[in-house]
Parts: C-alpha cells; structure tokens; sequence
C-alpha cells in the first residue's frame, strides 16, 4: 500500500513497487496480490521518462515494468477501503482482483509505506489510520480466519508505533524506525528531481534481489538488514505473538509462492472424437427477415421525436401548500355555498 | 451440469491441440477470426499517428443461453460479462492527451481525454442503471482503471446521439447510459490487461511492438474496446458479434522524434515487426501515402510496398501502401520489418489543410463564483451546410443557467432545430444538455452558456481541491459531406479503419469528435481551519472568560501568620517578657 499522493512523494510509490516488483518475482501472482497507489507517478506530466518508475540513480532499475496491475489507484486508496480489503466487508459489486480472497491457511504480507506520525500513518494527506484500528483490523481478520500468519512491514517516520498495539497471534511486524526517529529518504535522482527510495527499503529490496525461489533464507537475515550505520532510524520488528521461532520462517513463506508438486510417470488420454461436441450446441435462430443498422444521425427522426413522458406526480411540497392557502383564503372569504360556481 | 462440463472441457483441449498448428478456422461452423492491421499516417504537422486494430469476429450469439461455454480467440471474460448481464453493445476507451483536429486532421476513432463508457443494453434487461453498475464495477476490475467511480452523479441518457454502430432492432434510448470520467490517468496497468484480451498477447504479430515504455511518451495515447454485433454475411439474416481493439498513438516530432521528421517503426516503437500473429487470418501494415495537392508524391517509404490500396476514407481518397504479414515474400531479403519513412521534400504551411469540422472550448469569466462555457464550431466547407449534434454533459456542482444559453453564428442567432434539456440534481444527476444545430457554409458557431459554482460539504473535496475539478468533453455528432461519394464495400474485404462507422449513403459520412475537458476552480476552503479555530477558540475562551471570571469570584483572605522556626519562637518569648508586639 501506497499512501501518499504529489509528486514529490516518488519514493513512497517507488519503494511499494519495488516490494511488488520482488513478490511478483519469487512467484506470487497477480491474483494474488492487491497493489494500492494513492497517485500515478509514472504517468504524472511531471516525470520526465513517462510509464517508468526508477529506484536506483542514473536510472538503473525500472520496478514498474510492463506487466503492472494496479487495483486500488488515486481517490480509490482510502483508510476505509483498506480495512474494508483486509476485514472482507466489500460492497457485493467488488471484482475479484480487488478482493483479499484469504482463508485460514493463507499467508499474508501487508507492506505500506507513506507518511507516518506516532501512533498514525497519514493516507492522501487527507485522513489517517491509527494503531488501534489497524490493531482491531487485524483481530477481525484473526476471528474470521482470514490468516494463516501474517507479516507487517512499514516504512515510515516513527514505523515502530505502528506495531504497537497489535494482539492478534501469527503476527509478526517489521518497522524502519523506532518512535521518535525519522524514516529518511535514499538518493536524489537529478534528472527527476525527487528522491527515489527510502533507505529502509531500499536495503531490502537488495536483499530480496538474492532471493531465489529455493533459498532458504530465514526472517532473522531480514531483522538485520539496514543497520543503524546504513539507515540512520534503527529498524525495529516485533516477534512476540507468532508462534514459531524467526529462525525457522522462511523469507519465502510470505514473499514467494512456493508451492509442492509431484511429478508423476502415469499417462493421460484424451477422447478425440469431436463430431459428439459440435452436434450437442443449439443451432442458431436466423432471423426471417434481414437485420440492418442503425442510421447515425436520423436528423427528420430527431427532429420530430416526441419528448420522454415523464411520470405524473402528484404536487407536494410548496406547491401543494400555495393552493391550499389560496383555495383556503377563498373560502374563507366567499363562503361554501359558492363552491357551485366552482363546479 | 458437472459431467457436460467435463465433457466440454475434454473437448476444449483437443479443440486446442487440434488448432494451433493452423490458421484460424475458417471452415468450422462456430469459427472466430482475427484480422490486425497497423495504420501509420503522418500527419501535416510532423507528428505520425499510429492506430492499431485487432479485431475479433465471432460467428456464434453470445445471447443465446447455452450456446457458448468454450471460449478461443474471444477473451472469455467480455464474452461472459456480454451475455450475463445483457449487453448489446459496449465502448470503452482510456485516453491520454488530446488529439487537436484543427492541426492533425479527423482522426478515425476519437475519444474524449481519461475514460469514457457507453452501452447499450438489450430489451429484456429490466432494471438498466443496476446493471449499468454492476457493469462499470466488473470493467473496473478488468482493466485495472477507477471505472467505479461511475455512478448516476456522471451517467446520462443521451437520447440522439450515440446510435448503436452495430446491428440494432429499434433504438430506445431507455437502453443507453453513457458517462465520462474525465480525471482517469491511463497508464501501463491499464495497457497491461488490455494486451491481454489479445489472442496473440504481445508476443506475435503487431502486438510486440506495444511497448508502454514508447506508447506513453507521446502527445496522445488513446486504447479502446468496442464490441457490437454485426451481420455475419452479405444477407444478414444471423449475427455475429464483434470485438475491436484500438489503439490510437500521436508520436510528437520533438519528443520522440528529435527533432526530425523522418520515421521509422523502430524509432517509434523501438521494435521492428517479425512475423505476424500465427492465430491471425490477416496481418496488415498500410501506410497513407496519400498525395496532398494531387501533384508528386511527398513521402517515400521503405522497403517499396508490395502493394497499394486506394480506399475512400472520410469521404476522400487516399492512397495506401500495403505491407502483408503473412505474406512469406516480405521476409525474403531480413528477418525483421523495419518500415521507414521520409519527406520527400519540407512541408510548406499553405498544404495543410483544415478540416472541415472543428471545435474548440473553454471557460472564462473571474472569480470563484460564476463562469461561462463557451463552445466554438468551425465549418469550413465552402458551400455546404450540414447538421451536427452538441452533447454536453456538465457536472452538477457547476449550476447552469439555460435563460443565458445563446447560440450566434455570423451575428445572428442560431436556433436549434431539436434541443433536450435536463437539469442537475444536487449530488444525484448532472446537466445533459444536447442540440441539434444547422451549420451554415463557412461559419463559426458560437454557443455560450453561464455557470454558477456550488460550494460543496467540507467532505466531498477530494484530497487535492486546489487542482480543480474536470468538466468532461462535450460530443459533437456530424453528418460531413464527404468530397468523394463513397461506394458500398464489403466489410470483410476492406481494411478495418474504414469500417468503423456502418455508412449510410455516399454523400456524407459520420463523425464524432470531442472537445477539450475544461478544468474549474471550485470555491476551496482551508481544511486547517477547523484546527486552527480550535486553537483560537479555546486560547480566547481561556484568556477572556478565565480573567472575567477570576475577577468576578476571587475573593482575598487574610491568611494567618505561620509559626516560624526555633529562633523566632525564643525571639517572640523575650519579646513578650519586654512587653514588645511579637513578630
């Protein structure tokens, strides 16, 4: 998740790509993956190298790519479509590529980067989403068991209040600062003029660029990425509610696809007989007179078209009263016997 | 219901295995084809406009329950969204930029900048707009784009323009919904499911050449979506249903081309073309080299077309080079097709031509409060006189005044001959105004019409006010009379870009253009005030009323004397034995 908007908060959409860029990578697939960008950078008239979004200075690296699928894009990452993704409370029309189709045997990683505060992380500079709710959000998905396990990575001023409140089992949470220290920025590109990554992320996606499908590294490799040396915040993580030990949980298990297949030595035939399928379809209805299309611009039509009914409506409202006080003044004054010369 | 699906299922992979070494089958009874073809043609500023077309003909009813459960070259999520929810026909298009008529010309296809949806339903849906929604919703989904955000603040029943372009049994405009949303950015994720819905993907034929790294960096970039049904043959007592994709790029000489006018596919594209998609029935490229003062040729095209085709497009003749695909020969002398193209001589400014239908809008007035749209016509035909249909739509916040809507052309007014006006309802509907004004030779239409703006709830800003708020395109739907009478032609013999619009009589033919969106500045408030008051409020509150009532209920007590320490006490004892007041 991406929260922030403007163009000179290229970094925030730069390190959510990069992660998506990795986790597409190790396998996971489009399905199975919610991407949300509070703004477009690639295409902003600002960027100088349009449909391209770079991590690296001197234009190394492209995470956006050519296979890209954005499913919550600008007005449509709110707080509130984001608890709605997590909780599963969707309005019924929601597609299924903006769904989070999770059960209980489902792993999930939750990244969001943006602008953050103590307590809070500030979405499109127009409202914010607190600890405690993400906390609550968090129990929902527990009683609904819509998780597995779960880990939580922010990147953000003061990442660690994030985490804080959180009480659910099977979390395990990741933050790029600690309170009271500010998340800061990589490099500056001098041919886009924003700075491209953050310093958290951009170590990570380092490391996750050694990651393979195969590899067996495990989640304390991830704790010591970005020393206080390299990012000047202190990352901090939070293992105390999962349940297995950090050093047994693959990076794999929540940033890849990993899945068991067994090869088997037995053979298959298919049915060739073809002539059985097409005679099962209903034949076509023709029509029995020629269809044709239809004319344009009819200009003698348009002009002579009736206009629409409207539906007659009783009249109400100040209507209504402004005749009942005129046929109410009348009486008054003139009396009921005149109502023959009325009728 | 699970065993005839197995069946089926069976029956789709052997289908698969049995298609796929082959062209497409144009011996099955239930046979779907595909044609694409690539239109370069340069336009008269430099610029060279590139329009794919991948079309997608399918000879089976999609409506008909139970007849299609198998799915090839038709992309199976269109296919089951046109039959499950009732739709006759769909247009989709996302637009980046504007293509600007007075300097490039009528372009085949326009759309209006960002995204703009319209359908018609069939008869037997009952309840229109919850179909509509759910309709916007799945394509929102689909095409990766913020099409849900379309809901009746922005739909409108246009009731004359917008007839259907494909086959149509009576036109209730009860059946139409058209909206626009004017603030949708385009941009790779939604090219990405888009080069999807191709048969081909983007690994074969004209598709690999659609790189979003090249697409993008352009004046004008528009992908649409259209499907329709269609008469399966010359009869037309059956149908078949139809899906085109377009895509429609401006290649500007100065970003893409450095400066200079020359083109090639590869400096466009930074591909070049290497066979043709092996599921295509024909693969084209056609190159307008079109004569403009009917003197020499001004463009020269490499490698020398194998052939050129003379078709009557929007109502004139043109002259196309043609480069088959499939043809084996085209490969003879490299493996790859590099079409180049270059100016045989400069283009003076007194050969470019101005089209003979133009308009242009924009807004004016001062201040935050009111305003007023102004839409320019251009006719510059020299002797001719033709209709055209005005649609604008305008978002309700922007409160017109029809009292003030004037229509001037040469000084004098302009009375519509059919004019349909409906009112906005705050937060529920928008303006739909729509006119049917007769242009006169060689005229400017001038119609005005006032505004007034509304200040919306402090909630209903988006997150940046101070952008503005999009107004969206207006449509203008014209009869041009065309220079040379066209003849009728069959569809599946000619090329793709002269069969988009299903053409009536010779003398005339169709066009649907669109204006600039207009960008408005609502009255914005500070959203820091409520901050802000707060602070001042409770400091004003303390410092005012605490004084006042400090002043009006304390009251002073005399407090008693403490003890003191040891020495004071010795010090008050002797005081006492002196018979001297105490300290």
């Amino acid at each position: 998740v991406c929260t922030s908007r403007f163009w000179f908060n290229y970094r925030h959409v730069a390190n959510t790509l990069s992660v998506y860029r990795s986790v597409k990578r190790l396998g996971i697939p489009d399905s199975h993956i919610v991407l949300m960008l509070a703004d477009d950078m690639a295409c902003n008239p600002r960027n100088p190298k349009p449909a391209t979004v770079f991590s690296h200075k001197n234009m190394e690296l492209n995470v956006y790519g050519d296979d890209v699928e954005v499913d919550y894009r600008s007005y449509e990452v709110t707080v509130e479509n984001f608890l709605r993704v997590l909780t599963g409370r969707i309005p019924p029309n929601t597609p299924r590529s903006k769904r989070l189709l999770s059960d209980d045997r489902s792993n999930i990683l939750i990244y969001m980067t943006g602008h953050g505060g103590n307590g809070f992380l500030k979405f499109q500079d127009s409202e914010e989403i607190t600890n405690v709710e993400l906390a609550d959000a968090f129990e929902q998905m527990w009683q609904k068991r819509r998780y597995n396990e779960l880990l939580f990575i922010i990147d953000t001023c003061q990442g660690a209040s994030m985490y804080e409140r959180f009480y659910s089992p099977n979390i395990m949470a990741l933050a790029s600062s600690q309170v009271g220290e500010d998340s800061l920025s990589h490099q500056p590109d001098l041919g886009i003029g924003v700075h491209l990554m953050d310093r958290y992320t951009f170590y990570v996606l380092e490391f996750l660029e050694e990651i393979h499908p195969a590899s067996q590294t495990n989640m304390n490799d991830l704790f010591q990425v970005c020393p206080k040396s390299l990012c000047v915040s202190t990352p901090g993580h939070r293992t105390d509610l999962f349940q297995r030990d950090p050093q047994s949980v693959l990076i794999t298990d929540f940033f890849g696809s990993v899945r068991k297949v067994e090869i088997t030595t037995e053979t298959v035939s298919l049915d060739r007989d073809l002539a059985g399928f097409e005679s099962k379809l209903p034949k076509d209805e023709l029509a029995t007179e020629p269809l044709k299309y239809a004319e344009q611009l009819p200009v003698a039509q348009i002009i002579h078209q009736k206009p629409k009914q409207k539906d007659w409506h009783p009249p109400g409202g100040f209507i209504l009263g402004l005749w009942a006080l005129i046929i109410m003044v009348f009486f008054k004054t003139y009396g009921i016997k005149h109502m023959k010369h009325i009728f | 219901r699970g065993g005839a699906g197995e069946m089926l299922a069976a029956a789709a992979l052997v289908l698969l295995l049995a298609a796929a070494p082959g062209r497409a089958g144009a011996g099955q009874a239930r046979g779907d084809a595909l044609r694409e073809e690539l239109l370069l043609s340069p336009l008269p500023t430099g610029d060279l406009a590139a329009t794919f077309q991948f079309r997608t003909r399918w000879d089976a009813d999609l409506q008909q329950r139970g007849a299609v459960s198998h799915y090839r070259l038709f992309p199976k999520a269109l296919g089951r969204l046109v039959a499950a929810l009732g739709v006759r026909e769909l247009h989709l298009a996302l637009t980046q930029g504007f293509w600007r008529t007075r300097a490039w010309g009528q372009p085949p296809l326009q759309a209006p900048a960002g995204a703009e949806l319209w359908v018609w339903f069939q008869p037997t849906v009952t309840d229109v707009d919850k179909a509509w929604k759910e309709l916007s919703n799945i394509l929102s989904g689909i095409f990766c784009a913020s099409l849900n955000f379309i809901d009746s603040t922005n739909t409108v029943t246009p009731t004359a323009s917008f007839k259907p372009l494909g086959l149509a049994n009576g036109t209730d405009h009860h059946l139409l919904r058209y909206a626009v949303l004017p603030r949708e950015v385009v941009c790779t994720e939604n090219l990405t499911p888009w080069k999807k819905l191709l048969p081909c993907g983007s690994k074969a034929g004209l598709a690999v050449l659609l790189k979003a790294e090249r697409l993008f960096y352009s004046s004008y970039h528009s992908q649409a979506v259209h499907i329709r049904p269609i008469c399966r043959d010359a009869s037309c007592l059956a149908v078949s249903w139809e899906l085109r994709q377009t895509l429609t790029v401006v290649f500007d000489t100065f970003s893409s081309g450095q400066g200079k006018k020359d083109w090639s596919l590869f400096k466009m594209f930074s591909r070049t073309l290497t066979d043709a998609c092996p599921l295509a029935s024909e693969s084209k490229v056609y190159v307008d080299i079109s004569p403009k003062n009917k003197e020499k040729e001004l463009l020269e095209v490499t490698p020398p077309p194998p052939s050129v085709h003379e078709a009557i497009v929007q109502g004139d003749k043109r002259t196309y080079a043609v480069y088959d695909l499939l043809n084996p020969s085209l490969f003879n002398t490299s493996r790859s097709l590099n079409v180049q193209l270059k100016w045989k001589r400069p283009q003076d400014s007194s050969e470019l031509l101005t089209p003979v239908l133009h308009a242009h809008r924009y807004v004016s007035g001062y201040g935050l409060q009111t305003g007023e749209i102004s839409t320019l016509i251009y006719n510059t035909h020299p002797y001719r006189a033709f209709p055209v249909i005005l649609l604008e739509t305008v978002p309700w916040y922007l409160r017109l005044y029809v009292h003030t809507l004037t229509i001037i052309t040469k000084g004098k007014e302009n009375k519509p001959s059919y004019i349909h006006y409906q009112p906005a309802q705050d937060r529920q509907r928008p303006h739909l105004l729509e006119m049917l004004i007769q242009l006169p030779a060689n005229s400017i239409t001038k119609i005005t019409i006032q505004f007034e703006r509304a200040l919306l709830k402090w909630t209903e800003y988006p997150p940046d006010p101070n952008h503005g708020f999009y107004v969206g395109s207006s449509v203008l739907s014209a009869l041009v009379p065309s220079v040379m009478a066209m003849k009728d032609v069959d569809v599946e013999q000619s090329p793709l870009f002269t069969s988009l619009f299903p053409s009536s009589d010779g003398s005339s033919y169709f066009v649907r253009m669109y204006t600039e969106p207009l960008l408005v500045n609502l009255p914005t408030p500070d959203f820091s005030m409520p901050y802000n008051v707060i602070c001042l409020t409770c400091t004003v509150v303390a410092v005012c009323y605490g004084s006042f009532y400090n002043l009006l209920t304390r009251t002073f007590h005399v407090e008693e004397p403490s003890r003191g320490g040891l020495a004071k006490r010795l010090a008050n004892i002797i005081r006492k034995f002196r018979g001297v007041p105490p300290l």
